[in-house]
Parts: C-alpha cells; sequence; structure tokens
C-alpha cells in the first residue's frame, strides 16, 4: 500500500517556498511581456516618425511653382494637323511660334520681370493641351504654366533673395502658386527640378522587376524542387545547401561585379539597360527563393507524398500535383521578400552603369534606364534646392510601389493557401 | 506459466481458481459424508450436508459473476480465454454433484433393517471410487494436468460395472425379500447418484482437459 | 519452410460454428524468404506468407516486429527510403513486383494503401477521389469520371453523407469520414489489393465499427491485408492471421485457431497479454 502524507505535511506544490517562486515567475513573464510590448512601441515610432517625415517632405515634391498666365488664341493663327502624333504636333506648333506666343502672354499678364521667370518650357504645355484638345484654341484661357527654378526657389524662401519680393508679390496676387503636379508621375528625369518626373525611373523599375522575376522564380522555384525532391543525400547535395546559403549573403555589390565582368562581357552594347539590371538582380534573388521554397517545401509532410504514392503517382506528379501547390504560399512568401530587396537595391546598378542621365523613359528591356533608387540616389547628389523635395517624392512613389507588389503577392499567397 | 502484464487479471483467475477448488472440496466433502450418514443412518450429519448445499449454490453463483466479470473486462484469449469457459462450466457440474449428495443424504433417514442389507456394503466401495475420481479431477484442475484428467475419464468404467452389479444385486433381493423394496429402491436411487457423481467428474475431466490442451478427449471409452 | 495455414476442420465438437473458408486457387499474392534491410539493420527476416482475396489477412505482432514494414514492402512503398534494402520473391498474380517488367506506378494502382492517420488531399472530396483515375487515364468524360465517384463513395459507405457536398473540402471531414474517403480514394483505381496499416487507430470506436463493417463488405472483392495492434480487432475483421515477432512470422493460420488455440507458446503469450 502507498505511504499517505500525514496531514500536517504539504504538498510540494502548496508550499510558501512554491508559491513565493511562483510569484517570481509571474513577475518574470510581466517583465517580458512590457519588453516586448516597449520594443514593439520603439519600432512602431520610429517607423512613424518615417513615415511622417517621409509625406511631409514629399507632398511638396508633388507640387510645384506655377504662373498664371491667360493666353488669347483669338489674335493667332496657329493651327494644328489632328492626325498627327502628338510629338509631331508638338514640333508643329513649335514650328509655328507658340513659344513667342506664350512668352508675349506671360509679359502681359505679369509683366516683364516675371514673364522672364516663366520656364523655359513653359510653352510645352499649353502645347500638350492644344494637342489634346483643338478647341482650345479658340478662344481665351488660363494656363498655369510652371515657373522657372529660381522663382520656385524663391518662393518657398531659399535662392536668390532679389526675387523674393517678387514672388510674394506675385503670390498675394494669385498669380504664383503651389500647385499639385501630376504631371510629376508622367514625366521623366530633367536638368530642371521643375520639369522633373519619376516616370522614366518607374517603368525602369518595373522592366528591371518583371526581368527579375521572370528569371529568379522559375529558376529558383525549380531548384528547391529538384534539391529536395531528386536529389540523392549525399556530400554534393550538402555542400550544394551550403553555397546557396552562403550567396543569399553575399553583398549585393558583389553581383554588380560579377554582372558586369559576366553580363556586360557578353552582351556590351547594353549597357544600363533593364536585361542586364534585371539579371544582375535575378542572380541575388534566386537564392532567397530556393531557400524560403526548400522550407516550404519541406513543411509538406510525408503524409500527402504517401497517399499520392500510394494511389499510384508518378514522382513529378507528387511533385506537381500535391507538393508544389502546398508549398506555393511559402514560396510565393519568399519570392515577395526577394523582390522586395531587389527593387531596392541600387549598388549592383551602380556597377552596371544603370546610373546615367536618362531623360526620356525606356521602351523595351534593352533601352538605356534607371531604376527608383538610383533616381533617388541620383536626386539626392543634386545642388539644386527643389530637387530635395523630388527626392522625398520619389521616396514615397518608392514605397507605394513595394506596397503594391507586396500587396499583389500577399494576394496571390492567400489565394492559393490551401486549409489542410 | 508467467505473469500476465496486467496483473489484476492474474488476480482475476487466481480467485476464480480459489472459488472453483473450494466448491470442489465442499462437494467432496458432501459426497463423503452423504454417504457415511446413509451408511451408519446418521441423521444429524445428514443434515449438515443438506444444509451445507447452499453454500455450494451460492460458490456456483459467485463463480458465475466472477466468470462472466472476467471475460466481459479482461476479454480473453487462447488458454486464458478456455479456462474461464471451463471454470464456469466446472461450477455447474460441482453444484450438480453437490444436489446429488445432497439427495444421497435425504435418502438415509429411509433405511430400515440395516443389518440384513446386503448391498449397503457395496455402496462405500462404489462412493469411495467415486469420491476418488472427484478428488483427482480437482487435483488435476488445480496443476491444469489433462494426463492424470484422461485417467480419471478412465476409472468411469469401474464405478458404471459397480453400478450394474448393485442393480443386479437390489433387484434380486427385492425379488426375493418384498418387504424390502421400498428400502431396495432407496438404495437404487442412492447407487444412481453415485454413478451419475462419477458421469459429472468425467465431465470435470473434459473440461480440464479442454483448458489445458485445446481439445477434448473424446478417443477415450466412456 | 512456408507457414501454411491449417486446412483441416478443427478437431473438436465444441468448436466455433463459423464455417472456415477454404484457400481456392492461387494466392493473389505471395512472398517467399523475403528480408528487409535498413542499412544494415534488419527488420523483416525471411518471411514467407500467401494473401487471398477470399479472406482478409491481419498482421499482428507488437510494436517494432516488422508487419508495417513488410506491408509497406508489398506495394514497394520502401523505395522511398533510401537506405531500405528487400531480398526475396514478392509475387503479384505470380509476377514478381521488383522485375524489370513490373512498373511500380502501376503496382500501386493495383495495391492501393490506406494509412494509419487519414492523409485526404487538400482539395475537393470530388477531386481526392478522381485524381486516381485520372492520371492513370481510367475514364475518358467527365460523366465517367462522376460515374467512378459515385461508385467508389458508395462502396465505402460514405455516399449518402456527402453527395450533396462533393465540393467541399476533402479535409473538413471528421476522422471516421476522412479515413472512408481514404478508402474511398484507394477503390476508386479499381484495385486487386487493399493494404490497410492500422487503419482504426486514429479513431473513435463507432468510426472504427463502421470501418471495420466496411472492411467486411469489401472482403471478397479485394484482397485486403490489416495491419493492427489490436487483437480484438484482428479477431473481428480477418480470417487469417499472421503473428509477427523481432521481424518474423512466428505463427500464421484461421483467425479462430490463433485465438483460441495458438501452437506456439509466443503467440500465445503475446495474445494472453504475457508479453514482456
Amino acid at each position: 500500500m502507498s505511504e499517505r502524507s500525514t496531514p500536517a505535511k504539504l504538498a510540494p506544490t502548496r508550499t510558501p517556498a512554491f508559491e513565493a517562486r511562483l510569484k517570481k515567475r509571474y513577475a518574470a513573464e510581466m517583465r517580458f511581456k512590457y519588453a516586448g510590448m516597449s520594443a514593439v512601441l520603439v519600432s512602431v515610432a520610429v517607423l512613424l516618425f518615417l513615415l511622417v517625415s517621409m509625406a511631409t517632405d514629399g507632398i511638396a515634391g508633388f507640387q510645384r511653382a506655377e504662373l498664371r498666365v491667360p493666353v488669347d488664341f483669338s489674335a493667332t493663327s496657329l493651327s494644328i494637323n489632328p492626325s498627327l502624333a502628338e510629338n509631331a504636333q508638338i514640333r508643329s506648333l513649335e514650328g509655328q511660334g507658340l513659344p513667342d506666343i506664350v512668352a508675349f502672354a506671360a509679359q502681359q499678364a505679369l509683366g516683364e520681370e516675371a514673364a522672364n521667370e516663366l520656364n523655359s518650357e513653359a510653352w510645352r504645355t499649353v502645347a500638350s493641351a492644344i494637342a489634346a484638345d483643338p478647341a482650345v484654341m479658340s478662344g481665351k484661357r488660363d494656363f498655369w504654366l510652371p515657373a522657372s527654378e529660381d522663382l520656385a526657389s524663391a518662393l518657398s524662401g531659399d535662392g536668390k533673395a532679389a526675387l523674393q519680393p517678387l514672388a510674394q508679390q506675385l503670390a498675394a496676387n494669385g498669380k504664383l502658386d503651389e500647385r499639385f503636379d501630376p504631371g510629376f508621375m508622367l514625366r521623366s528625369d530633367a536638368t530642371d527640378p521643375q520639369l522633373a518626373g519619376i516616370w522614366g525611373a518607374l517603368k525602369g523599375s518595373i522592366l528591371t522587376m518583371v526581368v527579375t522575376l521572370a528569371l529568379a522564380f522559375p529558376i529558383g522555384v525549380l531548384a528547391a524542387l529538384y534539391l529536395e525532391e531528386y536529389a540523392p543525400k549525399n556530400r554534393w547535395t550538402e555542400i550544394i545547401e551550403v553555397s546557396i546559403n552562403n550567396l543569399a549573403a553575399v553583398p549585393s555589390i558583389i553581383f554588380g561585379l560579377l554582372g558586369l565582368a559576366v553580363f556586360l562581357t557578353l552582351f556590351p552594347n547594353f549597357r544600363s539597360a533593364p536585361i542586364i539590371g534585371g539579371m544582375t538582380l535575378a542572380l541575388m534573388t534566386m537564392p532567397v527563393i530556393v531557400i524560403s521554397g526548400r522550407n516550404a517545401i519541406k513543411a509538406v509532410p510525408p503524409s500527402i507524398r504517401d497517399g499520392a504514392l500510394a494511389i499510384g503517382a508518378s514522382r513529378i506528379q507528387v511533385v506537381f500535383d500535391h507538393v508544389l501547390p502546398l508549398a506555393l504560399p511559402g514560396i510565393l512568401t519568399g519570392t515577395i521578400i526577394g523582390m522586395a530587396r531587389a527593387l531596392g537595391e541600387t549598388a549592383p546598378l551602380l556597377l552596371i552603369g544603370m546610373r546615367a542621365f536618362v531623360s526620356t523613359p525606356p521602351g523595351g528591356f534593352t533601352d538605356n534606364a534607371t531604376v527608383l533608387p538610383m533616381q533617388i540616389f541620383l536626386w539626392s547628389d543634386e545642388i539644386d534646392r527643389g530637387f530635395v523635395e523630388r527626392t522625398s517624392a520619389a521616396i514615397i512613389v518608392l514605397l507605394a510601389f513595394l506596397l503594391l507588389m507586396n500587396g499583389l503577392a500577399i494576394y496571390l499567397r492567400n489565394r492559393f493557401e490551401k486549409r489542410w | 506459466m508467467s505473469q500476465h502484464t496486467v496483473k489484476a487479471f492474474d488476480e482475476d483467475i487466481t480467485r476464480l481458481r480459489g472459488l472453483i477448488a473450494e466448491m470442489g472440496g465442499l462437494a467432496e466433502l458432501a459426497v463423503q459424508q452423504s454417504l457415511e450418514a446413509l451408511i451408519n443412518g446418521d441423521l444429524t450429519l445428514a443434515a449438515a450436508v443438506v444444509e451445507r448445499d447452499k453454500k455450494i449454490d451460492a460458490l456456483e453463483i459467485e463463480v458465475d459473476a466472477m466468470a462472466v466479470r472476467t471475460l466481459a473486462l479482461r476479454a480473453p484469449m487462447a488458454d486464458d480465454l478456455r479456462e474461464i469457459i471451463a471454470a464456469l462450466k466446472i461450477g455447474g457440474v460441482l453444484e450438480r454433484i453437490g444436489d446429488y449428495a445432497k439427495n444421497i443424504a435425504k435418502r438415509s433417514g429411509r433405511i430400515e433393517g440395516r443389518s440384513r442389507f446386503e448391498p449397503l456394503t457395496l455402496l462405500p466401495a462404489m462412493g469411495e471410487i467415486a469420491i476418488e475420481m472427484v478428488h483427482d479431477v480437482l487435483t488435476a484442475y488445480a496443476a491444469r494436468d489433462p494426463v492424470v484428467a484422461r485417467e480419471v475419464i478412465e476409472r468411469d468404467a469401474k464405478v458404471d460395472a459397480f453400478y450394474d452389479s448393485i442393480f443386479r444385486n437390489l433387484v434380486s433381493h427385492m425379488v426375493e425379500n418384498p418387504a424390502t423394496i421400498s428400502s431396495a429402491a432407496q438404495l437404487l436411487f442412492v447407487a444412481r447418484n453415485l454413478e451419475r457423481i462419477g458421469d459429472h467428474a468425467t465431465n470435470v475431466a473434459e473440461m480440464v482437459h479442454y483448458a489445458a490442451v485445446g481439445s477434448y478427449p473424446l478417443d477415450i471409452e466412456r | 519452410m512456408l507457414d501454411n495455414p491449417q486446412d483441416t476442420a478443427p478437431a473438436f465438437a465444441g468448436a466455433a460454428a463459423e464455417p472456415q473458408p477454404e484457400e481456392a486457387s492461387a494466392p493473389k499474392m505471395s512472398a517467399r524468404d523475403v528480408c528487409v534491410y535498413y542499412g544494415d539493420k534488419q527488420a523483416i527476416d525471411h518471411v514467407s506468407i500467401d494473401v487471398h482475396t477470399e479472406h482478409v489477412t491481419a498482421f499482428i505482432g507488437p510494436s517494432g516486429c516488422g508487419k508495417s514494414t513488410f506491408l509497406r514492402s508489398m506495394n514497394r512503398m520502401n523505395d522511398t527510403i533510401p537506405s531500405a534494402r528487400v531480398t526475396g520473391t514478392i509475387e503479384l498474380d505470380g509476377e514478381d513486383i521488383h522485375s524489370s517488367g513490373m512498373d511500380v506506378v502501376q503496382l500501386r494502382a493495383r495495391v492501393g494503401m490506406v494509412f494509419q492517420k487519414p492523409n485526404p488531399f487538400p482539395k475537393s472530396i470530388f477531386d481526392n477521389i478522381a485524381y486516381g483515375p485520372r492520371i492513370h487515364g481510367l475514364a475518358e468524360s467527365k460523366g465517367e469520371i462522376e460515374a467512378i465517384v459515385e461508385k467508389s463513395l458508395r462502396r465505402a459507405g460514405l455516399w449518402d453523407e456527402v453527395k450533396d457536398r462533393l465540393a467541399d473540402s476533402g479535409t473538413a471531414l471528421s476522422g471516421g469520414q476522412q479515413q472512408r474517403l481514404c478508402i474511398a480514394r484507394a477503390i476508386a483505381v479499381d484495385p486487386e489489393v487493399i493494404l490497410m496499416d492500422e487503419p482504426c487507430s486514429a479513431l473513435d470506436p463507432i468510426a472504427t465499427a463502421k470501418i471495420e463493417e466496411l472492411i467486411d463488405e469489401l472482403k471478397g472483392r479485394y484482397a485486403i491485408v490489416i495491419v493492427t495492434h489490436s487483437m480484438q480487432q484482428a479477431a473481428r475483421v480477418s480470417q487469417r492471421t499472421a503473428f509477427f515477432h523481432l521481424g518474423k512470422v512466428v505463427e500464421y493460420g484461421h483467425t479462430s485457431d490463433i485465438f483460441t488455440n495458438p501452437r506456439e507458446v509466443r503467440t500465445k503469450d503475446y495474445i494472453t497479454g504475457r508479453y514482456g
């Protein structure tokens, strides 16, 4: 028979010493909880600070200083041929003297001094409006035209002191204003910050990302599938696994050197093209996809494989009908991480020459291009004060693009997520 | 025989065997004492035998309950299963042996003129064989010994032979002394009971054999 | 030496009235001197056994005795383990399953398997059943696939419960239903043998009883081999039982004989609970 403890002796879990230790345990838990919460709060605070400062700086970048210039077309004899392309029409208008008409109208409306501060390319705004709607040419119309960079900086309180009174006066009369500038998203890079836009870099980024994804995703997924499902577990596969893990940690600038040495030697004509940039970034992204792909594939339970094998599926069928669909959410997560990193990379692209000043958006994969982070880097280097705001605005565009990409991938991942 | 992994199972079987052993001892004693009461005309002893039969009946109910419980709770297999089934049947048989002994005891008051009855002297010998059979078969049960069980079955022939000779003797006695018919008839029944006790002992022996070996000794002439 | 089941009727009159099925014709699958090694460790030691279509065969034995390993070698699932090595002959309808003439994919369609933990694919119920026939090209039109799905679900006793929700996920069913779904999935490719590796060990008693009833109905149409830890289940469900111990078959015979009067001491000790 088992020994019964006497009533006077308490079970070990009911002694005061135990209760004191219990209190300590709870206290430690509380401390850990608060430490965690504080860490989260600190991170959130830093993040908010970043976002708020970017937003406040960047909002200004989506605006530009513009002068109000009423143009009376009734006195002019401009004509356009609607069947021509927009660029041809604009050239034709240039030939017909539109710039002078605009300059004259500015002088009439704003005075000599202000008219001098009209941006030299301001007439193009008018020309685009006419090309879009020829009816503009009948009668009078008010245009908001970009001011010169000097006037713009004077308006915001920097730049030439001499122009500041003029800027104040024009602003007070409602003839000069910081207006929302949708053209920022449609124009390409320019030397004048008033005329600079982000579209060239954005298109360059999109093209580069397409190349990166098209190369890295299939190669990465197939490599992961092969390594997990088919490769025999021997010395060689272990070496490959270690190599891939190390590749993922290699500084990105090394991939730039690789791109320079290999790709540009092979395709010297395509320096600074999205295809070379994409290939370089694909090299960088592929190990990330392989690693996360392998983990996702490893996470598929063997019972699913056994079930499929037992029904008579061949190895390929097991992999593509069962393993891959279940591993896809994990693979997509890895792809998101890899692509997000690639989107923000500057160093490797520096080395392969995607740092040139590119004033027109790339037409295809083999044209000269630049990418968003590169554009940010280039603008942040500029002397003109106007580029500071443009830089913040470009950062906002980059973050928005990143969010969009992530959102798309998360949507895809949720679609493929099967409950099991 | 090795132990069951679940010790309580072993305890159950031990208890069941104990009950059978107790029943067997009581039945053996009953047969012995009922014959003694009959031969000596000891009515007090006869009454005690009749009274003690109630105990045998109660034990049989206990054996039933124990066997059913073990079957339900332990799901016995192979020799354990055969053992339980055998115990169940042996309990019933022992109870019947007890009843026959009680019957013999009841008749002890109805015999007159003991000293002149020759057949009365044959009965103890027959009874001895029957009692030995019961005793030996219980020993075989305790030892799970099929060989002794077979041997007990063979002995039944002697009991039957005894019965035949007593029968003839009593019939001729009744023909010669019609006045003793009622007492002689009682003795006929007693002999018959002893013969039946012998048969039941062979039933028990068959169950012992089945429990031990898994088959009945059908080849023995009975 | 081959452990033959006792073909003669039992020698005692008090035996169960259950008729003992006799061996008709040739065995569906037969193993001779099969040894299975995992690297250097031997898991199966010269096992020879026959499996017939007319009756359910049960493999019983303590943990680690090799019964699951042997079961898995019957449809070459051990091929997926790199260190596994099989010697000896295993034949399906007289043809060696390891010969070059036998395609392993085809073998697994002819010898189906149901696992201990129900493993329906994370697809719809319909797709779970239809997958096998699709990849083996057993049906040509959508109508034919639907017919196969219905027939399999009916045979598995699941049709009435799921016929209105075939598009639901297979994993949304209860444990017992999932296991019947796996059985239906195995049936859908029209196998000749069904191997069951402790199919009820993860299920509650009611689900277990339904599966045992199902096995009883399927017996005779498919040769069924069931590995089970429960001797009561082996006794209820099978007509032939093989007792495995340390990789060998110690005894193989009629189920009622094994459980009422086994010949080997080791068998007796195991089934009466005196093992270990």
